[in-house]
């Protein structure tokens, strides 16, 4: 595996790097690391800037510090799994692939996050996140485990609003503060949360190498779109 | 409640029931194949039928029988009341904002000509320049050691003719009109834009032609995507409906829309009024950036807003950003959909937000850094000469291009009924469009006005768009006040 210094060699010698596993060390805050990356391995150390791996089309990014804002933007394919925290609008418009972060999340997490055929994106957040997770959820699975945060609001205000698709599940029995009369908010059977949770969460657990049972522990809830009360209503044509 | 059309037919029909077969909003039909049956209300006067009768026998007309005329409350007035008390719905409506009370400038722009004291050129004669290129230019010149001149030049747009297609999007529009239109700007060596629904593969071989969208729902947008284009556009507004987002129902998203978009079949398409991660002019800047790092800083970034109040700080600010081209459309700018009190409230005309914005950029020294595109009911080319004499380097059309695939402005796009096969899915309807006659259509319309344009400029004695743009003494303003003249930057005609 390479070890680059980002501060010597500069962000355009190390996308040159082409295919294979590239750590990169030194990172303060220099942006659009990993932009539009198809394929390889790239650690990051340190702490990137904004716009990290957005557009990542199937490579994977692992960060041992904090992101920042905008992270995994229009994310297609691949992995982002950050050690830290993530800033604001984390994964907005994300289609596919997968986005952990084992620490919390800011504002506007998932925004329009989607699904389309084989392509389903997935957020999972440690800690807790901040208001708007979720808003515009057009497809996909958003979990936010809120470690650390037992027995709190694991998510701010605005959680889900106008989403019309994918599901938000949430390892608390508390229902999010102000919570849209669009949405319903329902609880977890045993089954789905094998089914479904399990093997997305022991998938998180190991990218970070912590126990997956810790992160199952206790139950869920699922917040989801009410179908029936959907946009179209709203319109009379002239 | 009162039927707004009224459709008749004289003796000269031979009952080939032609008319009902055309007719795809129900409003003709045949009774057991064989009588004709009118149900005026549902007619949108489209002329799809009128154009079909083989004997002429077909006339629609307005309904002669009226409200009660009122001053205030007119016939539109009441019979939206009446339809929102029924259904207790937003209004939907389609197409540039129709306000007769919002002037028209390009109507009160009259244009120069020369006369003795300088020649006039002959365009059949002489070499006449309507090539542009459209992106930033650089301050100054950079040498290297050996005193040679470094080419610094940032990604351009190279337009033979000033006119381009404006964004519509495949889904809002069909994919034979997509082809129709990328054909057109392949053979005019002008673009063509996709809107923000996706690019339909089968178009990719036209990607140099291409001007890829991102919006706020950023539909459709992956890395290839990106990267088969000439260009990226961000999306942050449009002049049918400036500050609001999209809707496409999940009725349009069938089949190819479906994949197209990347959104799964019969859901909803929404796109939310702002983009959730461009909240200030830096978060901007950061996704021009991300943009040109996915595609390694080889083609230019636009970004389209719609003309609304503060246009000309926005703009500066959008220079400002890193974006190469801004793109400003009008308060009558086209739409597929839009809420009908956004669309005829909102905005301002293009004309006025095309002075400000040039005047603006010039007094702040960065005119030079971005180029401009201007659209909003450009109808024909002087209007075209007209924006570019005010300030825009190119224009775009999308009402006039639709018409010239026979679009007849019966503003009933947002149904997806359209008869001329133009904004709809429904496979029976769009292969009413001949993507190779559309595109020889186009191609003659745009031909046609270039060739106007360079009559018009040979006229004012110019020889190049480069000269015509932000020109303003070739205009002179009848029936304005002196703050109209003021914004627009002209005089009144005489002076």
């Amino acid at each position: 595996m390479k070890v680059l210094d980002i501060r010597k060699d500069g962000l355009e010698d190390i996308g040159k790097q082409g295919i294979g596993e590239v750590t990169i060390t030194g990172c303060l805050g220099e942006r659009y690391i990993g932009c539009g990356m198809k394929d390889g391995v790239l650690h990051v150390v340190g702490t990137p800037g904004n716009a990290l791996a957005s557009y990542l089309d199937g490579g994977t990014v692992y960060v041992d510090g904090n992101a920042q804002d905008a992270a995994a933007d229009t994310m297609n394919a691949g992995l982002l799994a950050v050690k830290g925290s993530a800033g604001d609008a984390l994964a907005y418009g994300m289609r596919g692939g997968r986005v952990y972060i084992l620490g919390d999340a800011g504002y506007r997490a998932g925004v329009h996050m989607k699904a389309y055929e084989e392509k389903k994106s997935i957020l999972v957040i440690g800690g807790r996140s901040g208001s708007f997770l979720g808003e515009y959820l057009a497809g996909g699975i958003i979990i936010v485990l809120g470690l650390g945060y037992e027995g709190r609001n694991i998510t701010g205000y605005f959680c889900g609003n106008g989403m019309y698709a994918g599901t938000i599940y949430l390892r608390t029995d508390k229902t999010p503060p102000n919570l849209s009369d669009k949405l319903i908010r329902r609880s977890v059977d045993k089954k789905e949360k094998e089914d479904i949770l399990r093997p997305i969460i022991s998938d998180f657990a190991s990218a970070f190498s912590i126990p997956a049972e810790k992160c199952l522990e206790g139950s869920f809830i699922a917040i989801e779109a009410d179908k029936s009360k959907s946009y179209s209503q709203l319109y009379a044509a002239v | 409640m009162l039927r707004r059309y009224r459709i008749r037919k004289d003796e000269s029909c031979v009952s080939c029931l032609r008319c009902a077969r055309e007719c795809s909003f129900g409003a003709i039909t045949a009774e057991d194949g064989q009588t004709l049956s009118f149900h005026h209300e549902r007619c949108v006067d489209c002329q799809r039928c009128v154009s079909f009768c083989p004997t002429g026998a077909l006339c629609i007309t307005e309904d002669e029988n009226r409200f009660r005329s009122n001053s205030v409350f007119r016939q539109d007035d009441i019979r939206e009341i009446d339809l929102q008390a029924r259904t207790g719905g937003v209004l939907l409506s389609s197409m540039g904002a129709p306000s007769e009370s919002v002037p028209i400038y390009f109507d009160k722009l009259l244009l120069n000509a020369s006369q003795v004291t300088n020649p006039s050129i002959d365009p059949l004669r002489e070499p006449m320049e309507t090539a542009v290129f459209i992106g930033q230019r650089k301050e100054g010149i950079d040498r290297g050691s050996d005193g040679r001149i470094v080419d610094n030049l940032p990604p351009h747009l190279e337009l033979r003719t000033p006119i381009m297609f404006s964004a519509m999007s495949y889904g809002a529009i069909s994919l034979n009109v997509h082809k129709a239109l990328a054909k057109a700007a392949e053979t005019l060596g002008t673009y063509w834009n996709t809107g923000e629904g996706g690019l339909h593969e089968s178009l990719y071989p036209y990607k140099r032609s291409t001007i890829v969208q991102v919006a706020s729902g950023r539909f459709g947008v992956h890395e290839t995507y990106l990267n088969t284009a000439a260009a990226i556009e961000i999306k942050i507004g449009q002049g049918a409906k400036p500050g609001i987002g999209g809707h496409l129902t999940g009725r349009k998203i069938i089949g190819d829309v479906s994949k197209t978009r990347m959104v799964p079949e019969g859901l909803d398409a929404i796109s939310p009024a702002p983009h959730h991660d461009i909240y200030s002019i830096e978060d901007l800047a950061q996704l021009v950036m991300s943009l040109k790092e996915a595609t390694g800083y080889r083609k230019p970034v636009i970004v389209k807003v719609a003309a609304v109040h503060n246009i000309a700080p926005i703009a500066s600010g959008i220079a400002r950003s890193g974006a190469d081209i801004i793109s400003i459309d009008g308060y009558r700018g086209g739409t597929g959909a839009a809420p009908k009190r956004i669309r005829d409230n909102v905005g301002i005309p293009i004309e006025l937000a095309i002075a400000a914005v040039d005047q603006r950029l010039r007094e702040e020294r960065i005119r030079d850094r971005v180029s401009i595109i201007a659209s909003g009911g450009i109808r024909n080319s002087s209007d075209a000469v007209k924006t570019i004499a005010l300030g825009a380097d190119a224009v775009s059309v999308g009402t006039a291009a639709l018409c010239a695939l026979g679009c007849h402005i019966c503003a009933s796009c947002h149904t997806g009924r359209c008869a001329w096969g133009l904004a709809t899915q429904d496979p029976e309807l769009t292969k009413r469009l001949d993507p190779e006659k559309g595109a020889e259509r186009l191609v003659n319309l745009v031909n046609a006005w270039t060739r106007e344009i360079q009559e018009i400029m040979g006229g004012m004695g110019i020889n190049s768009i480069e000269a015509l743009r932000g020109n303003r003494m070739a205009l002179r303003g009848v029936g304005l006040n002196a703050k109209e003249l003021d914004i627009l930057g002209i005089r009144y005609a005489g002076e």
